[in-house]
């Protein structure tokens, strides 16, 4: 499925407490989560940011905590995709295991400016800017990541595993 | 072919002769951890899984430390959904509020993880068991509801760093949280992403359990998979009246690969402070100007072991902790607790000022028990420094050691135990 949308840009280094303070880990409820979206970082974007629409960022994008509500709050905010020029490690597990589409282009990172138009294939790991007509390449994602999204997350993946008796 | 001693614990846990970075492997794991925020994201998809129970009732940890006591009605049943969550399922290792403390201060503590352990835990944190010669990673949510019913976690095996510190000459305020934040500052917040640290050295050897506990527990903040040390004999005494199952000493071979080595003196670092707002922004302590603050905090799962109380004990006694300051201090479990009130520990701080608190990873993360305000400033010696981590997204935090922290308390600004007069 082809991703479509504008570009929102944060620089290196997005830590979790930026995508989704502490002081609203009293919930897991992803629609509140998604109301405090990056609002540390940019109090206009959790009011402004609309479905499908991109974030693009610089280097160890979800950087810190292990906590699974940054990247289920920028899923339940309806972001498209994430592009960065690298994820923190945890945030890039999480990402896949919650199903939110990630990609790592520094390229992408450095060139893609605010409010551009990007699409991104996802089957390939092709970005494109439509603004600036600009092609750029993501990081092919590891076989078994792909296996991961093929089954809709970790969760169905585990439940196709135990129903099997695998 | 060599291996590290990363290397040789995940083969052993995948069940392998032997694994190269870049693999992906399926590997057993020996204990999984979840606190109170995580957890609850962790059963409800756990439930969704469809298995009737999970792979082990003693090999899974549930630690109510992060908004507990209870601090609002929303956190209450978080705890509750986690309390009744270890109930159900009969979890042995549930600690509750009273009996409970910070998670990564109280599993070594209990010898609930081990030399030679593979352990993965809802929460960054998770690699201070590396001080233990264990494997030791962070996770998410979705990752420990897996593991909870399988007792497996897919991992790929990371690269290795080595990081060798040579001389035994200390600076007398230098601990283990300095040599991690001059770590940090030389290789930055992402320098060892996706990779496993390894420590190394004389001063490595030389250091206490509760000095090597800190700096694993800082190997994240460089973006470590873990950070990991071959256990000896200071891992062995540690565990002397504590472990209540076999382990395994591992070390790497002579011959193993490491994809990068950084090698320091001990005499190049003094005690080191790490300003707004990333824990790579270290400066030694002999060059932080003047930077009055409005509070101190001495704990978390970072520095609130015994060694650390005592280190601020040292600072405070006979002292009065500044009028503009709060200093709250918060020992890491009910143990060191106990055992800074035997010392009489808490006696020196009640006596210069602070508030004691019962264990609480609280304002660690900005969750309760020292928020700070607009445009406040405050020396703490927990992990993280980030925009808002302790409150407003205006406030500042400074990361150092305990004596520094018990010192700036004193003096009203950044200082070292030296200028306390």
């Amino acid at each position: 499925m082809i991703i479509r949308g504008r570009a929102w840009k944060f620089g290196d280094d997005v830590d979790t407490d930026a995508i989704i303070p502490a002081r609203y880990l009293n919930t897991s409820d992803p629609a509140e989560l998604a109301g405090h979206c990056l609002e540390d970082a940019d109090p206009d974007f959790p009011k402004e940011v609309k479905p499908g629409e991109i974030i693009v960022a610089g280097k160890n994008f979800g950087c810190g905590s292990s906590r699974e509500h940054a990247p289920l709050a920028i899923k339940a905010a309806g972001l498209g995709a994430v592009v960065a020029a690298s994820f923190a490690r945890i945030f890039y597990r999480n990402a896949f295991n919650i199903g939110l589409p990630i990609f790592e282009s520094p390229e992408a990172a450095e060139r893609i400016r605010k409010d551009d138009q990007i699409k991104i294939d996802p089957d390939h790991g092709r970005i494109y800017n439509l603004t600036l007509n600009e092609e750029y390449q993501a990081t092919a994602i590891p076989s078994f990541m792909q296996e991961l999204l093929a089954a809709g997350g970790l969760i169905n993946y585990v439940r196709q595993k135990v129903k099997n008796g695998v | 072919m060599g291996m590290t001693i990363t290397e040789k614990i995940l083969a052993a846990h995948a069940g392998r002769n032997e694994v190269q970075p870049g693999e992906l492997i399926n590997a057993r794991i020996d204990l999984a951890l979840a606190n109170d925020i995580t957890a609850p994201v962790a059963i409800r998809e756990f439930n969704r899984i469809g298995v009737e129970q999970v792979f082990d009732r003693n090999r899974i940890a549930l630690v109510p430390d992060h908004f507990t006591p209870n601090k609002d009605i929303k956190s209450a049943e978080q705890a509750r959904t986690m309390r009744e969550f270890a109930r159900r399922f009969g979890i042995t290792h549930y600690f509750e509020v009273g009996r409970m403390g910070i998670e990564h201060c109280l599993l070594p503590q209990e010898g609930l993880v081990l030399p030679g352990d593979l352990v993965i835990g809802a929460d960054s944190h998770t690699c201070t068991y590396g001080a233990l010669g264990a494997f030791a990673t962070g996770v998410g949510s979705t990752d420990l509801a897996a593991a909870m019913a399988t007792g497996e976690v897919w991992l790929r095996v990371p690269e290795t760093i080595k990081v060798i510190i040579n001389g035994t000459n200390w600076n007398k305020w230098v601990g283990g949280k300095d040599l991690i934040l001059y770590l940090i500052g030389k290789i930055g917040v992402d320098g060892a992403l996706y990779k496993a640290i390894e420590f190394t050295g004389e001063t490595i050897s030389a250091l206490s359990m509760d000095g090597r506990l800190t700096m694993a527990n800082m190997a994240i903040e460089a973006g470590a998979k873990n950070g990991i040390f071959a256990p000896d004999e200071k891992t062995r005494a540690y565990l002397e009246r504590r472990a209540r199952r076999p382990y395994k000493f591992y070390s790497s071979d002579e011959e193993a690969c490491y994809c990068e080595v950084y090698e320091f003196d001990l005499g190049d670092i003094e005690p080191q402070v790490a300003f707004p707002h990333l824990p790579e922004n270290t400066r030694p302590l002999s060059e932080v100007g003047t930077v009055s603050i409005d509070q101190a905090v001495i704990g978390s799962c970072t520095n609130g072991r015994i060694e650390d109380l005592r280190a601020a004990a040292q600072v405070l006694r006979g002292r009065k902790v500044n009028s503009n300051v709060r200093l709250i201090i918060i020992p890491g479990t009910q143990e060191i607790y106990l055992q800074a009130l035997t010392e009489g520990l808490i006696e020196v701080f009640i006596e210069a000022g602070a508030a004691v608190s019962t264990p609480t990873c609280g304002p660690c993360l900005g969750g309760h028990m020292g928020i700070l305000a607009k445009g406040e400033k405050a020396v703490s010696t927990t992990n993280r420094n980030f925009v808002g981590r302790m409150g407003h997204p205006e406030s500042e935090i400074y990361l150092s050691n305990p004596a520094v922290a018990a010192a700036s308390a004193i003096l009203g600004r950044l200082a070292g135990p030296e200028e306390v007069k």
